[in-house]
């Protein structure tokens, strides 16, 4: 047991904190949009803590240092595509008319997209092509 | 910005590739080293056409100091704003107020916008909706007063000054 190990046991412990953190908001949060704010997120910091931890604590045991070079690449990896996910899957519950809660206070989105839908029925063919702007 | 040389791309490609390599397999074993540099040329000759259009000047120090910069400044944010949502989480009022808001940023590049909306999106209480043009969708956990008024200017400001600038100040630089 050396520092490096009992700092990977600390990230563990903090990252499995956060998944608990991420559990507990999807069942207080009233909509599917604030469950999303709180489970993909702390899932992302849950996920970073316990897998760098990983390779912290492997590495301070004594295993090859490619522990903590390699997790860190997969660290690395899921911050690239984490988001990417998150993004679809709330953009689909918006388009497919989930509603906000009733609590929320703005709305900017649906304001943009009914001036937008209003810009098409007075002029059809000035408006670019849905969904090309990825 | 204007396209790259197909040769400058290709190199970068490579390079990208290889540095992948290298996380990947963690070992500087020549064997290894030497297929991976084979295995990146092939690679790189079949992707490099969709994979930049920068090339080489994506590798100038300033980008690089940069982009190395903002990994501890992402990661502090991130931290910060996970252990805000941790706060609303636990607290037995359920201090939330969400909405949707609209950011405008200063980005011109599709990879800017992407790094600027993957970067939105990791940092709690934040998620992007939709990028259109220059606007910005964004699910907000906690909206502040300044920000709910009528006048369309004035609450993109705010929402920008607290969401998207402080990123900008690196995504700018490193990806223009």
């Amino acid at each position: 047991m050396n520092a490096l190990a009992i700092i990977g046991e600390a990230l563990v412990f903090i990252g499995t904190f956060f998944y608990f953190l991420s559990a507990l908001g999807l069942i207080r949060m009233p909509d599917v949009y604030n469950r999303m704010q709180t489970s993909t997120k702390s899932a992302t910091l849950g996920s970073l803590g316990v897998i760098v931890g990983v390779g912290l604590w492997a590495v301070g045991l004594g295993y090859s240092p490619a522990w903590i070079v390699q997790t860190i690449a997969v660290a690395v990896f899921i911050l690239l595509t984490n988001p990417i996910s998150a993004h679809a899957l709330i953009r689909a519950a918006y388009r497919s008319g989930v509603p906000l809660w009733e609590g929320s206070v703005v709305d900017k989105y649906g304001e943009h997209i009914r001036a937008k839908e209003r810009d098409n029925v007075e002029s059809p063919e000035t408006v670019p092509e849905e969904g090309g702007e990825e | 910005m204007e396209e790259a040389s197909k040769l400058s791309r290709y190199l970068y490609t490579v390079i990208v590739l290889f540095v992948i390599w290298l996380f990947m397999t963690a070992s500087l074993d020549p064997q290894e080293l030497a297929f991976g540099f084979v295995l990146s040329l092939i690679v790189a000759a079949l992707t490099y056409e969709i994979f930049t259009t920068g090339g080489l000047s994506n590798l100038h120090p300033k980008k690089l100091a940069y982009a190395i910069a903002y990994i501890p400044y992402f990661l502090w944010a991130m931290i910060m704003a996970n252990l805000d949502v941790a706060y609303r989480v636990l607290h037995p009022k359920r201090p939330i107020r969400p909405g949707v808001v609209k950011c405008r940023t200063v980005l011109k590049t599709d990879a800017g916008k992407l790094a600027l909306a993957n970067s939105i999106t990791l940092t709690p209480g934040t998620i992007t909706l939709d990028v259109d043009g220059e606007s910005y969708f964004i699910h907000w956990i906690w909206v502040p007063e300044e920000a709910l008024t009528e006048n369309d200017e004035e609450h993109v400001k705010v929402t920008s000054a607290n969401i998207t600038n402080p990123f900008e100040k690196f995504l700018k630089v490193i990806f223009g």
